[in-house]
């Protein structure tokens, strides 16, 4: 039963393309770039216990990079992607260091300081970055010689990084590291008498956070070919946020079905109002207020019942 | 040398602007362990009411209708507190994202209603003059704004260390359960804090409101800088958040008036260095 739905939700999303608009297609691609992000702040928030409201920081940082490196200097693609992302790993690592000194709420208002510096200063440093007028006429890359300018090879492109990208995460946090991750977020006291360093896996969970956050900042500016401080702004980092927590934090499912939500509400609403930032708010009351746990976890004890009782 | 002491003065002006911003995040920080990210929604409400207010009646009184905004903002957050925030009490995150949410609606609402176009606040007429000292020439009003800092600061110490009130809320700070456990009603002193603390962030918009002026995302811009301020000075102290207040306002007006592209940066260090050498703050207690 099991294999039989991922098989056809795999062949959904390898076929997808072949019977739906471009519309629709484009509307995957974001739901995939989104995916990634989310899922890279779950490993924060979920699995780590470290509540950030910053992570729009490595997005936007890795986009930039990108973009000022592409339009600017010149660079080829290739080099831009990897100078991008070493230089948001060690934004990650740098703002690790900081953030990591506080737990709890002072981490997110740590966290939540440092990417409003980087938003202020993608708005303020008009002569590198454009300021208000962002960086338009970006092109997207052509790994192996292959066009990406349709909507489908966008798509499947995509779709490749965010199944790796997904494969990776779920492999780290059922790693070992990802055991002692678990267990620094219940008990760091236990975890430090045992010998573990928690400070060293919260680290290098933030860095790697940081990188796949970076990973979907590239595929966000590839798709847009175009990038603006909002992508930096709080309301980016709190979608994410919201994303993991309406899903279900700690869940693998959870952040990809609520980056989902987040996408078609955004998508939808839009389109019969443009007040999103209000209904963004209004989310969040009724998620926290009626669903704490997120839908992923909510279902799944829905359908453990259902099948206790089906016995 | 006139430049060093014009921007003295001037930072002396965004200090007291900005504790009266901080103190409130600080005080409901101290007492109910929530980050509350609606302050600086807060503030900008103050800063429309005065704009909106002050343009319907023209002539009308800033410490009025400081008055007025205090009470009006103290009123929507106690509302928000007694509606939403209790219900969250045993959910910190929760929380926290609730006001994130607030946030987000109370800025939006506040774009529809008033467009997104700056409103000016009017500098009251009696202190338009410039004041005249030691050959210097400088805006009266930003020296008023000081003498309301040090005075809203006086008046909270007082609060906090002379009544009974303030008894009661410091030690709901100190130990919650033992205070309950002594008959401190603790879940009204959450009302009062954040009503008091939403009102001062109120008043404080319409006092700002003559430098600043009404813009949307003027929340935005104020919330970063009130987190930075009690970072600095120590979560949940006020003396932390008044001298955590003036040193912020010193660096960013230096920094803004000697390398104007780096203001941002230069902001952020202080920050860095004390959470770096001592993570609870200048004035902060381990463990707080």
């Amino acid at each position: 039963m099991k294999w039989i739905a991922s098989a056809l939700l795999a062949a959904f999303l390898l076929l997808l393309p072949l019977f739906a608009g471009d519309f629709y297609i484009n509307l995957a691609s974001q739901i995939l770039i989104a995916a990634i992000f989310a899922l890279s702040l779950n490993l924060l928030v979920g699995f780590g216990g470290m509540t950030s409201l910053g992570h729009a920081s490595y997005l936007g940082v890795a986009a930039y990079l990108s973009a000022l490196l592409a339009s600017r200097y010149g660079f080829g693609h290739g080099m831009a992607a990897i100078i991008s992302i070493t230089g948001t790993v060690a934004t990650a690592a740098f703002f690790g260091v900081i953030a990591l000194r506080a737990t709890g709420l002072g981490f997110l208002m740590i966290t939540l300081a440092l990417s409003q510096v980087l938003w202020g200063l993608a708005y303020r440093m008009s002569n590198v970055t454009n300021g208000d007028n962002g960086i338009a006429g970006l092109t997207r890359p052509m790994p192996f010689g292959i066009l990406l300018d349709s909507a489908a090879a966008f798509y499947w492109f995509a779709l490749i990084v965010a199944c790796f990208a997904f494969l990776m995460m779920a492999i780290f946090v059922s790693s070992s590291f990802g055991s002692s991750l678990k267990g620094v977020r219940d008990q760091p006291r236990r975890m430090a008498a045992l010998g573990f360093n928690p400070w060293m896996i919260r680290w290098i969970t933030f860095v790697y956070a940081g990188f796949w956050g970076g990973i979907s900042g590239l595929l966000y500016v590839y798709y847009n070919k175009y990038i603006h401080p909002t992508s930096l702004s709080t309301t980016s980092s709190a979608e994410a946020l919201l994303s993991v927590i309406a899903g279900g934090s700690g869940t693998l499912g959870g952040p990809v079905v609520g980056a989902t939500l987040v996408l078609l509400l955004k998508n939808y609403a839009s389109a019969y109002i443009e007040r999103w930032n209000m209904l963004l708010g209004l989310v969040f009351l009724f998620i926290v207020l009626v669903m704490p746990t997120g839908i992923v976890p909510g279902l799944a004890k829905l359908t453990a019942r259902f099948r206790k009782g089906s016995q | 040398m006139q430049f060093w002491i014009i921007q003295g003065l001037n930072s002396l002006s965004l200090g007291g602007l900005l504790f009266l911003l901080s103190s409130g995040f600080s005080l409901i920080f101290g007492l109910m362990r929530l980050a509350n990210l609606t302050h600086g929604a807060f503030f900008m409400l103050g800063t429309y009411f005065a704009a909106i207010t002050m343009r319907e009646y023209s002539g009308l009184n800033i410490w009025v209708t400081a008055l007025g905004a205090g009470l009006a903002v103290a009123a929507i957050g106690g509302l928000f507190e007694r509606l939403v925030l209790t219900r969250l009490k045993t959910n910190p995150l929760g929380q926290v994202l609730v006001t994130l949410g607030m946030s987000f609606i109370i800025s939006d609402a506040c774009l529809v209603l008033w467009g997104g176009d700056s409103i000016p606040v009017p500098t009251p007429h009696n202190l338009q003059a410039p004041t005249r000292m030691f050959g210097f020439v400088f805006p009266t009003y930003r020296l008023v704004l000081v003498g309301c800092a040090i005075a809203t600061a006086v008046a909270l110490y007082f609060l906090m260390e002379r009544t009974r009130l303030g008894a009661m809320i410091r030690a709901g700070v100190d130990d919650r359960q033992m205070a309950r456990a002594v008959g401190i009603p603790v879940s009204n002193l959450f009302t009062i804090v954040f009503c008091l603390g939403a009102g001062i962030a109120g008043a404080g918009g319409v006092l700002g409101g003559p430098i600043l002026s009404a813009y949307p995302g003027l929340d935005a811009d104020m919330l970063p800088l009130a987190l930075i301020v009690v970072i600095l000075g120590g979560i949940g102290s006020l003396l932390g958040a008044f001298i955590g207040s003036f040193i912020i306002g010193f660096i960013y007006t230096f920094g803004t008036a000697l390398f104007p592209e780096l203001a941002y940066i230069i902001l952020f260090l202080p920050m860095i260095v004390v959470i770096a050498f001592r993570p609870q703050g200048l004035f902060g207690r381990v463990g707080a």
